[in-house]
This record gives structure tokens, C-alpha cells and sequence, in this order.
């Protein structure tokens, strides 16, 4: 019998799409797109000119997601009208996966059961990595090459290399996925990822919810990454059963790499990771949260994709419970999805942070990159559970955030300076 | 494009990013004013004096930084025939085949001399100096993204294929 090579969880996903047996790190190969996603600021605006055009139609409307949540609710006639055309396209092209004014698109994603290990999945965002928390290939891409996408059903790529990031311990308390993934950043730096396949393994990861693994494939943009892979497993399939995937179509056992791969691999220790915080303007700018203790801070934002899933409501919520912001601060909470919402509600997570003194916000990207309430004054000071603290990002130009876990946000938010939480956890 | 060219090599050091590409500064002027500026901040004569066909040769991670496709429309817009690195940003390097300019992965582009002539061969994706003879190989792009390429990028490529596409389902 041949001996097979092994291949990586990166391989084999791209040789499935490739419609190849074997793929090799390098090689260049057309793969068949199984999902392409959209919001409303890179979506219909950008390509419904070049699919015009080109005189073109979708290869598959059934294959396309569309997720209005960058400019929502609408602030002014300009993302009213943004919108507006997002709902009118949608329904030209015969696209019902369409999800208006429901949460943040990588989150609503999965949470809409569109996601099962072993797809090939493109989106029009530069988070779109997120997906790899499910054993899905998906990286972003700009409009021009989604455009291209939505005509063919097909995409190049080059193969990538695969970066295996192994986490081997149990997180201690108030330490959470955030805190994992800004101090690999700071070790690898945010070209650390070389636009290859980043892949999280050990029992750290298997270990994790998830929401918390969603939190690592996400910043696997920050890191540099085309992907931030996690092989799928029992955890996996509970959270896609539960978003109605139905079971026969959850392969679990399939999409993992093989023993003796060739990987690049870094090793990290979770028991002795203690809370991190990016400082200005860079993710990989993240050093121990004692390092800033004392920063005051003017706002403390709890929000985006990375940061205001359930999870992390629960453990802002854990830190506030019984305890009020500080009264030279604000603490603004924008649930991620409209679902996380009724969740936080259910549960009484959102009790506790209301009674707290937190403002709640509308579900959408609001003031992660500055399109919704929620933006920084000049010279203002933000700590946010957000993914990027790049200069005038959230706001005015000389405004500075520093990225935290959701943790981290809340005890800021309690004591009006930056903290380590875990003194308020105790 | 045509299979082969020949052209000066313009050498730069690593990370060279899409700012030093396309400065922000000149950002919301139009494409013109913004290539006079293309990479100034480390080679001030490079946008005066390129020549239609000519070589940048970069270090590691060409391409750093932004999203932005002006990074790759000022290069084309002064006429660079390829850009050569040992290795490119990803985006940056996606950006440049949709784009139509050729962007060419060589292991030992560092070994490539300041001011040489090469001529490049995109088909065999080899590079050879005029002077020396000697070749360089690179990383080879399958026939298919040659010929978005050659054909502009991927949105004239699309043009063109769904064009043949539909004057066949006439002629049916
Ligand atoms: S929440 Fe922020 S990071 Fe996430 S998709 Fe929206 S703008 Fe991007």
C-alpha cells in the first residue's frame, strides 16, 4: 500500500475545495467556494456596480449570506440609504440568507447555523477568520475579488504553511481567550502569521467554549493570518446543534490534521498567562495588566465581534455583579447579536450589568471601528474588549484604546482606572 | 504584459508597507498625484525615474500593512512590468494578481544586484540577468492567473471570459 504524506486540517480543507487529493504548502489552486458572506459596508454597495458591470448574475444565491450590521441602526440619510440599498439588492439577486439589523456578521454566522466543519468559506471582512473556530477554511477578501467570487463560485489561493499555536495548561480566573490571543500577539507580532494557516490546538483549546475559541480564530487577523483554524470536536457540534444544524451534517472526526504534518509550531502555557492588555495603537503592543495599572480611562466599551458575545457579557457580569462604574467613567455594552441579547436577558446577565450603570447599545459593529454611537473625543482614553486599537479607529484621532478581556473592560469600568480583575474577583 | 520583458531592478529592503506605497497623506487625490509619491520615502527618485517595464525587487513581507488596492494601482500606474520578493504580504500579493500586476515569490531575490537588467519570463517564472547571464527561479503561477493577469486583473479577465460565454450561447 502507498504510504499517504500526511497533511495538515489546512490541507485537507483546501484540497476538498480544490477538488484535489493532495494539496502542498505553495502550490496555487482554484478552489469551489461553499458560503460567501457580505455586510453592508463591503457588500452590495461595492459589488452591485461591478456585477452591473460585468452583466452578471450570483453563481448561486443560495450560496450567499448577507448580514446588515456595520451601519446599524442607520445614524444619518447616508447609512440609512447604505441599508436601503443592502435590503433592495438582496432581494433583486434572489438572496434570502439575509440577516437585517441581527448582530455582528461573524457572529450571526455561525449562530444561524451557516457554518459546518469541512466548508470552504469566503467573507467580504478582514475577521472572516472567525469561521475557522469550526473547521471551516474562510478567510476575508476585498469586493473586487468578491465580486469575482459571486459570478464564478470559485476563488485562487496559494496553499498555506501551517502555524500550529499550542496552549497546553488550564486558564486561572479572570483570565479569558482575549487575554491568549493579545499575548500571542505580542509574542509573534502582527506579521507573525505570514498570511499562512494559523491552526490553535492542545488541551487549553479543547477546553474552551465556543465563544472563546470564536475570540482566537478572530484575531488571527491581527496576527497576520489567512486563517485561524481549530479542528472541530464534541464542543463543536453541541453549539451547532443547538443553532439547528442538523446532525448528519456535523463531521466531527473527519477535518483534523494528520500525526507528522509539517507544521511550524509555538507552544504556550495557559496556567501562567495573567490578564493582558494592548496598549495603543497596536494589538501586538500587549504586555501583563499590571504594566498599566492606574491608566484612567473616560470610557470603557464592551462591544464587537471579539468581545460582546454571551460569554463575554457573563464575565463582565462576574466582575460587576453588586458594584457600579465609577463615576468619572462610562461603561457602554453592544451585545453582539440580537440573540446574545435575549440570552443576557434570560439568564439575568443583562440585569446585573444595567444595575451596574451600563449603557446599553444596539447589536452591530457601532464603535469598533467608529461607524456607530459610541466614539471616542480627542484625547480620550477608551479600554475596549474590541480586536484592534489602531490610531482614530474608535473615534478622534488623538483618542487611545487599550484592548482588554471582557473581564479586564468591566474591573476599569468598577474602579475607573485600568485594574488587574482578578482583585475583584476574589 | 507581454510573456517576456526586460527592465531595470529597483532594490528595496524588507516590510517595505503600503503607506511607503501609497502614502495616506495623498490618499484622497487622484491616482496620478498619488504615484508620484510611491515609495519616495525610501527612494525619492524611484516615481520620477521609473521606466515603464522596470523591476521592483523587495525583501521579506512586501506589501505590509493595509488592505488598500492603491498600494498595487500606483505600481501599475508607473508601468512596473512585475515586483519580485522572497516573500509578499498576503493581501498585498492578492491584491496585485487581481490587479493585474505580476507578483513573483524568489528565494533568492535578496541575491538579485541594484540596477540590474533582468529579463523576466512570467511563463516559466524565471528571471535571468543580462549582464551576468545568471537565472533566478521563482515561485510559478499557473496558466490561468497568467492570463488574468495579462489580461489586467480579475475583473477584465471576468469581462472577457463571460463575453466568449455569451456570444457562444448565441451562436447555440
Ligand atoms: S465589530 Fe469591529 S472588528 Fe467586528 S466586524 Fe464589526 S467593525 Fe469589524
Amino acid at each position: 500500500m502507498v504510504q499517504k504524506t500526511p497533511m495538515t486540517l489546512a490541507e485537507k480543507l483546501v484540497a476538498r475545495a480544490a477538488g484535489q487529493d493532495v494539496v502542498r504548502p505553495g502550490e496555487v489552486v482554484t478552489a469551489k467556494v461553499d458560503l460567501a458572506m457580505m455586510h453592508d459596508s463591503g457588500g452590495p454597495r461595492r459589488v452591485a456596480p461591478m456585477l452591473e458591470r460585468l452583466q452578471a448574475k450570483l453563481w448561486d444565491p443560495n450560496k450567499v449570506v448577507v448580514i446588515s450590521d456595520h451601519y446599524v441602526p442607520a445614524v444619518d440619510a447616508e447609512s440609512a440609504g447604505i441599508l436601503d440599498l443592502t435590503r433592495k439588492w438582496v432581494k433583486a439577486a434572489g438572496v434570502t440568507k439575509f440577516h437585517d439589523m441581527q448582530g455582528i456578521c461573524h457572529v450571526v454566522l455561525p449562530e444561524r447555523g451557516h457554518l459546518r466543519p469541512g466548508l470552504f468559506v469566503v467573507g467580504g471582512d478582514s475577521h472572516s477568520p472567525t469561521g475557522g473556530a469550526f473547521g471551516c477554511y474562510m478567510f476575508g477578501v476585498g469586493a473586487t475579488e468578491m465580486c469575482g467570487v459571486l459570478v464564478t463560485g470559485e476563488i485562487w489561493l496559494r496553499v498555506p504553511e501551517t502555524i500550529l499555536l499550542h496552549w497546553t495548561g488550564k486558564l486561572g480566573p479572570g483570565v479569558a481567550a482575549k487575554d491568549m490571543i493579545l499575548a500571542m500577539c505580542a509574542k509573534l507580532g502582527m506579521d507573525g502569521g505570514r498570511y499562512q494557516a494559523i491552526q490553535y490546538a492542545g488541551d487549553t483549546i479543547a477546553g474552551l467554549s465556543m465563544q472563546e475559541r470564536m475570540t482566537l480564530s478572530n484575531m488571527a487577523a491581527e496576527l497576520g493570518a489567512q486563517t485561524g483554524l481549530i479542528a472541530p470536536d464534541a464542543v463543536t457540534r453541541d453549539y451547532l446543534l443547538a443553532a439547528g444544524v442538523p446532525d448528519g451534517e456535523i463531521d466531527i472526526t473527519t477535518w483534523h490534521g494528520d500525526a507528522g504534518a509539517k507544521v511550524e509550531r509555538h507552544d504556550f502555557d495557559a496556567a501562567s498567562l495573567s490578564p493582558m492588555v494592548a496598549a495603543p495603537h497596536s494589538p501586538a503592543n500587549s504586555a501583563a495588566v499590571i504594566e498599566h495599572k492606574g491608566v484612567t480611562v473616560d470610557q470603557a466599551y464592551i462591544g464587537a465581534c471579539t468581545g460582546a458575545k454571551i460569554n463575554d457579557l457573563r464575565m463582565a457580569a462576574s466582575v460587576l455583579k453588586g458594584r457600579k462604574v465609577a463615576s468619572n467613567t462610562r461603561l457602554l455594552i453592544a451585545p453582539a447579536s440580537v440573540r446574545t441579547t435575549a440570552e443576557a436577558a434570560a439568564d439575568g446577565t443583562l440585569a446585573t450589568l444595567t444595575e451596574a450603570g451600563a449603557i446599553l447599545l444596539s447589536s452591530g459593529c457601532g464603535a469598533c471601528a467608529g461607524y456607530g454611537a459610541g466614539v471616542l473625543a480627542e484625547n480620550e482614553t477608551c479600554i475596549a474588549s474590541t480586536a484592534r486599537n489602531f490610531k482614530g479607529r474608535m473615534g478622534a484621532g488623538s483618542s487611545k484604546v487599550y484592548l482588554g478581556s471582557p473581564y479586564t473592560v468591566a474591573a476599569a469600568a468598577v474602579a475607573g482606572h485600568i485594574v488587574d480583575p482578578r482583585e475583584l474577583l476574589s | 504584459m507581454t510573456a517576456s520583458n526586460t527592465g531595470r531592478v529597483w532594490k528595496f529592503g524588507d516590510n517595505i508597507d503600503t503607506d511607503v506605497l501609497a502614502p495616506g497623506l495623498y490618499m484622497k487625490g487622484p491616482l496620478s498625484e498619488l504615484a508620484k509619491h510611491c515609495l519616495e520615502a525610501v527612494e525619492p527618485r524611484f516615481a520620477k525615474d521609473v521606466k515603464p517595464g522596470d523591476i521592483v525587487v523587495g525583501g521579506r513581507n512586501f506589501g505590509m500593512g493595509s488592505s488598500r488596492e492603491q498600494a498595487v494601482m500606483v505600481l501599475r500606474e508607473l508601468g512596473v512590468g512585475a515586483v519580485v520578493a522572497p516573500s509578499f504580504a498576503g493581501i498585498f500579493y492578492r491584491n496585485a494578481l487581481n490587479l493585474g500586476l505580476l507578483a513573483l515569490v524568489c528565494a533568492e531575490a535578496s541575491q538579485i544586484r541594484a540596477d540590474a537588467v533582468l529579463s523576466v519570463d512570467a511563463a516559466n517564472a524565471e528571471l535571468r540577468d543580462l549582464d551576468t547571464g545568471k537565472r533566478y527561479t521563482c515561485e510559478a503561477l499557473p496558466a490561468h492567473l497568467l492570463q488574468m493577469i495579462a489580461d489586467g486583473g480579475l475583473l477584465p479577465n471576468l469581462e472577457k471570459k463571460l463575453k466568449i460565454q455569451r456570444s457562444k450561447e448565441a451562436q447555440a
